[in-house]
């Protein structure tokens, strides 16, 4: 009834092309930034900000990345921490080595240091293929957790070979209360959304689905694979470059490799899996569901017991955390095999209709 | 050169084990193209389960036999793991038939999160011995050709053994018997295979049983050397270079493939390590098996992937 | 219909969440709450697991005992699986409950790096006794972490000092042997920096051999030694590496009279499953050993177990690792009483307090026996600019069954520290802007 397109007539390219075409996704979209903006910032508290917010929108950005590899142009990468990794550290050095470095240009340094990495590493690409590929990359994770814990220069020669970074500033806007940290990661968070979303409607992004759908076709008919592949490695590496940097920066402060292990590149891939491969919208979505469920479950288990009169111990609460976190994934898997952005959009179409569906 | 003698025997011990982890990868790709993540997390539920009944059925029985509890431990285990092949078939890979290989890989990963869960909630999280009464003291060999002559390691050179006989155990199921047979048929074409009447699910149950197994001598092996404890899990990302290098498909592969990365990766440390830092093995494994790759891209003994329009 | 059975259950989910969030933040004035940071879960739970028991049950002896002043101890539990990101998680989420945390213990090298970042800003102070960052010491810079009774830098000096004592002078090290097994992690790294120190002042060569987490594959590792030959070994690992690293050493043959761990490498659940095959090794001990004839142990025994409230396992009380969690509490029970006795008695204390408490800790040995750790640990001192307070360790070696003394106290030699955590927290001041704290500061 709300949500019908009847009437609404575009009369101009411009207005068929845009990103948005139906008015009510528009209006949508831009309530839920205005909200994030607006509202949040005076709604929650630290806890919320800490916890979940900063980590959330810190991983969506992470997640595009890896959907962007994975999901358009169908490589799959099990290596994504690495380049986290890649970012997070070369943001840092940039930041400590030249003086007068602004943090935002050390940030975007990182992601784009991140970017040729993931080029040198985006080669094997070429030519392994499918699951080859996916296992190839772990060499990339393996690499640079080795690296970043053994070359000390990397670290600036720290004893312990964790490194930590002062406030950062940008502009002479000093980010450190858990608002400001949000906001910026937010401001970060939409502008880089805005450019995957037109990013993969344009030219390259054809290229990317185009390769993605079938290599060999999408050759015949013209298409580089070179260019496609190293494109897509190097834009999904700089989205994680920059996405390292905020992590290491913004929301732990002081960091080592093991915050961007090989735990965290499944979590990334599951978070595009579970939210849906080829939807910007789905980075979000698994962000979502990989950040908040895990510590819903750690908190709502106890409760439950209480309700039966049960003392749970933690130890149980984090095994059955896990058992219940690995069932619904494969549940989500098995019910909704292309992620929660499919749920979404078969939602959408309901609505579409409602409340008349015939 | 006894020294190098040394690490090569260390590296190729390793690597059988590796094989036969790997071994369990190559099975379930091969009839379902499932790529299972969960093989590491099945060979530590099979660790648990082996540790603890092999302490529990003493206590319950009454008895005092190590070897008698030993046997019932892994007959029981057996159970177990094919009881665990059972219901992944049943309530996961029969509803993801012919989902992309991604899809799997996450399903197996959501398995994997999910046995670690039960089997330490079920089994405890401590760290348990299983005393199968494997040598543990080193032996000297060749004192007369090389001065000091060379150390070997007991367990290491049954284990070997033992996963040797393993693997020409499983040859001879695969090449002889009729079930053996009919996962061939599986693994070489799923629609081929129905449409003379290999039932499909059946047989996925059975690969998952026989992968089962070799998480159990798997785990039996590398728990009995280290304790039987949640790090074993991990033992699955040191097989998987192995795995790729050796062909998805390919159970010589898996073999060949796991001696190749055992070797390589003890000679890089040993050699290779003390000039950069040390702690190099587990990519440079991943780097030799990429570099293999590079020059065949479907690994040594993998079915050539041929690409149609 | 699927489609609706979600819709329904993600919504029933998030009021859900809602309402666990919001769960009533029950405040007593009389109560006095800490975080529990721990990890029962994962690669290192054989080794977390009884250190949290430990600390549970000093603070369930302490009300027992009738708390400190009237002022009973409160506690919540959060399972960090030794992960950084959950680490902080939990500190998030318990740090403000019940009207605010007292002090966090983490028990990993990784979450207190990353909770030093946060302590100043939240005022509650981070204490690691026998772990954390070794110049932490330092409380001019780090005015928030305690790394109290022992840092990593104090444990590897006092090993040096013991194997020195063995060889017959710090002269007949030159030329000797040493090589480091570590953990490949900051923790792992931290003694490297005091014994390359060391190395160069004695004449000792240093090797380094990492082991990747978790640390079950060092067979090339244990090989390289094999090829060396080093005259001694020190293990700095933790969890299952241990335990590993014992049997790989007994697989090649190497003796274990002379491995000597770090004290998180010398409680039981690293040599209980290698048995015989761990005759002979040594551990650094962190003042206490296990301890299993302890006053303080009897009355946990009597108060707690014998009345089926006490946590975790009976066999496991007196345990190393147990007597560590102990220990820790109580360092952290006795700082509530001494900032009470400033700021008012039987009354609940801030964050700030609290490290007003620890910062003027002064456990004389008549203190330690009174409360039953006669024995066990020598007396701790701290001040404003100290925040270790003690130095002191010992070694103990096992015997295929149990721990054993096998040597005399050593102190840590603060001629060869001090300079060393002047220059690296000088280095961390200058980084993240601090000024450091004058004695003036201290007073207030």
């Amino acid at each position: 009834m709300f949500y019908r397109e009847n009437g609404q007539f575009k009369t101009s390219y411009k207005s068929d092309q845009q990103i948005f075409p139906i008015p009510q996704d528009r209006w949508l979209i831009l309530a839920i930034v205005a909200f994030a903006f607006l509202g949040i910032p005076f709604m929650v508290d630290e806890y919320l900000f800490r916890a979940i917010l900063i980590p959330f929108l810190i991983l969506s950005l992470a997640a595009l990345g890896v959907n962007i590899l994975v999901g358009y142009c169908g490589q799959i990468t099990l290596g994504a921490g690495a380049f986290m990794a890649v970012g997070a550290y070369a943001a840092y050095n940039f930041l400590i080595r030249v003086s007068g470095m602004p943090a935002l240009g050390a940030i975007l340094l990182g992601g784009f240091t991140a970017a040729a990495v993931g080029i040198v590493f985006g080669i094997p690409s070429l030519r392994v293929r499918g699951l080859y590929l996916a296992v190839a990359t772990l060499a990339a994770q393996f690499f640079w957790d080795w690296a970043f814990l053994r070359v000390k220069w990397f670290t600036n020669d720290a004893s312990s070979g964790s490194v930590s970074v002062a406030d950062i500033d940008v502009f002479g806007w000093i980010v450190n209360t858990p608002t400001d940290k949000y906001l910026f990661c937010l401001v970060i968070l939409v502008i880089f959304s805005l450019m995957a979303k037109n990013l993969v409607r344009g030219s390259i992004g054809r290229q990317w689905m185009a390769i993605r759908d079938m290599d060999v076709a999408a050759t015949v008919i013209g298409i580089r694979p070179l260019y496609a592949k190293l494109t897509a490695f190097a834009v999904s590496s700089f989205y994680l470059g920059v996405a390292g940097a905020l992590w290491g920066m913004i929301n732990l402060g002081s960091w080592e490799p093991a915050a961007f292990s090989i735990d965290r590149s499944f979590q990334l891939l599951f978070m595009v899996i579970i939210g849906g491969m080829g939807a910007i919208a789905g980075s979000f979505f698994g962000a979502a569901f990989i950040v908040i469920l895990p510590i819903f479950l750690n908190q709502i288990l106890p409760i439950i017991g209480g309700l039966f009169g049960l003392e749970v111990s933690i130890a149980l609460v984090s095994h059955v955390e896990i058992m219940i976190f690995g069932a619904l994934i494969v549940f989500f898997l098995i019910v909704e095999p292309h992620g929660i952005a499919r749920l979404w959009s078969t939602g959408r179409e309901k609505l579409r209709l409602w409340p008349f569906p015939h | 050169m006894s020294f190098f003698l040394e690490t090569l025997l260390g590296g190729l011990m390793s690597g059988m084990l590796y094989s036969l982890v790997a071994l369990g990868f190559v099975l379930i790709y091969k009839a379902s193209g499932v790529f299972n993540f969960a093989q590491g997390a099945m060979v530590l539920f099979a660790a648990l389960s082996m540790a603890r009944f092999s302490e529990w059925i003493p206590e319950w029985l009454g008895m005092d036999n190590l070897f008698m509890a030993n046997v019932l431990a892994f007959t029981i285990s057996i159970v177990v793991m094919f009881v665990v092949a059972w219901l992944i078939e049943r309530l996961v890979l029969r509803h993801l038939v012919n989902q992309e290989g991604a899809t799997l890989l996450m399903a197996t990963l959501g398995i994997a999160y999910f046995l670690d869960g039960v089997g330490q909630t079920i089994f405890g999280s401590d760290i348990y011995k299983i005393d199968v009464g494997m040598p543990k003291e080193p032996v000297m060999m060749l004192e007369s050709v090389f001065e000091g002559g060379i150390l070997i390691n007991k367990e290491d050179f049954v284990a070997a053994f033992i996963s040797a006989l393993l693997v020409v155990a499983l040859s001879i199921f695969f090449q002889k018997t009729s079930t053996g047979r009919a996962l061939r048929a599986v693994a070489d074409d799923h629609q081929a295979a129905q449409s003379i009447g290999i039932p499909l699910n059946r047989i996925w149950v059975i690969v998952w049983c026989v992968a089962g197994i070799t998480a159990l001598v798997a785990g039996v092996i590398w728990g009995s050397k280290l304790g039987a404890q949640f790090s074993l899990s991990t033992v699955a990302l040191r097989a998987l270079p192995v795995v790729i290098l050796g062909g998805l498909t390919s159970v010589p592969g898996a073999i060949i493939g796991g001696l190749i990365i055992g070797v390589g990766e003890k000679l890089s440390e040993v050699y290779l390590g003390p000039y950069v830092g040390g702690g190099i093995e587990i990519w440079f494994a991943y780097m030799l098996a990429l570099v293999f790759l590079l020059f065949r891209p479907q690994g040594l003994f993998g079915e050539k992937i041929i690409d149609r329009v | 219909m699927k489609l609706r059975k979600l819709v329904v259950a993600a919504s029933v989910a998030a009021i859900g969440f809602s309402a666990a969030l919001t769960a009533p933040a029950a405040y007593a004035a009389e109560e006095q709450f800490f975080p529990v940071l721990a990890y029962r879960t994962g690669a290192y739970a054989p080794n977390g697991a009884p250190w949290a028991n430990g600390f549970v049950d000093y603070m369930k002896l302490t009300n027992a005992r009738g708390g400190v002043n009237g002022v009973k101890m409160i506690w919540e539990e959060c399972e960090t699986a030794y992960a950084t990101d959950r680490g902080v998680e939990c500190y998030e989420r318990l740090k403000g409950k019940h009207g605010g945390a007292t002090a966090v213990q983490p028990l990993s090298t990784g979450i207190t790096f990353a909770l030093t970042e946060k302590a100043p800003v939240d005022k509650i102070p981070v204490i690691t006794a026998g772990y954390g960052r070794s110049e932490s010491q330092n409380g001019a810079v780090f005015g928030w972490n305690f790394p109290l009774v022992g840092t990593y830098w104090s444990g590897a000096d006092v090993l040096v000092q013991h194997i020195a004592k063995k060889e017959g002078g710090f002269d007949k090290l030159k030329g000797k042997k040493l090589t480091l097994v570590y953990h490949d992690s900051p923790y792992g790294k931290e003694p490297i920096a005091l014994l390359q120190e060391r190395a160069k002042m004695h004449g000792f060569t240093l090797s380094l051999l990492p082991v990747a987490h978790p640390g079950v594959e060092q067979k090339a590792t244990w090989l390289q030694i094999r090829q060396n030959k080093p005259d001694y070994v020190f293990l700095w690992g933790w969890g299952v590496m241990n335990s590993t690293a014992i049997k790989e050493a007994q697989a090649t043959g190497y003796p274990r009279e002379k491995m000597y761990g770090v004290w998180w490498s010398g409680a039981e659940p690293d040599v209980k499953d290698v048995g015989d095959g761990a005759k002979g090794y040594n551990a650094l001990a962190m003042q206490h050993g296990a301890e299993p004839n302890a006053k303080v142990v009897k009355e946990v025994l009597e108060k707690l177990h014998a009345k089926g409230q006490g946590t975790g396992p009976k066999e496991e009380v007196g345990q190393v690792l147990y007597m560590r969690g102990l220990i820790s509490a109580m360092v952290q029970t006795e700082a509530v009483r001494v900032a009470q006795g400033r700021y008012g008695k039987g009354k609940r204390i801030t964050g700030e307090q609290m490290r007003w408490g620890l910062e003027n800790l002064n456990l004389d040995q008549k203190a330690l026996d009174a409360l039953g750790f006669a024995g066990v640990m020598r007396p701790v001192h701290t001040t404003c600019i100290d925040h270790m307070g003690s130095g002191f360790a010992r070694v103990h070696t096992w015997d295929g069954k149990k721990w054993n003394f096998s040597s005399d106290w050593y102190e840590a030699d603060q001629k060869v520290l001090r300079p060393m955590v002047m220059l690296a927290s000088a280095k961390y001041a200058e980084e993240k802007k601090i000024k450091p704290r004058t004695p003036e500061d201290c007073k207030n």
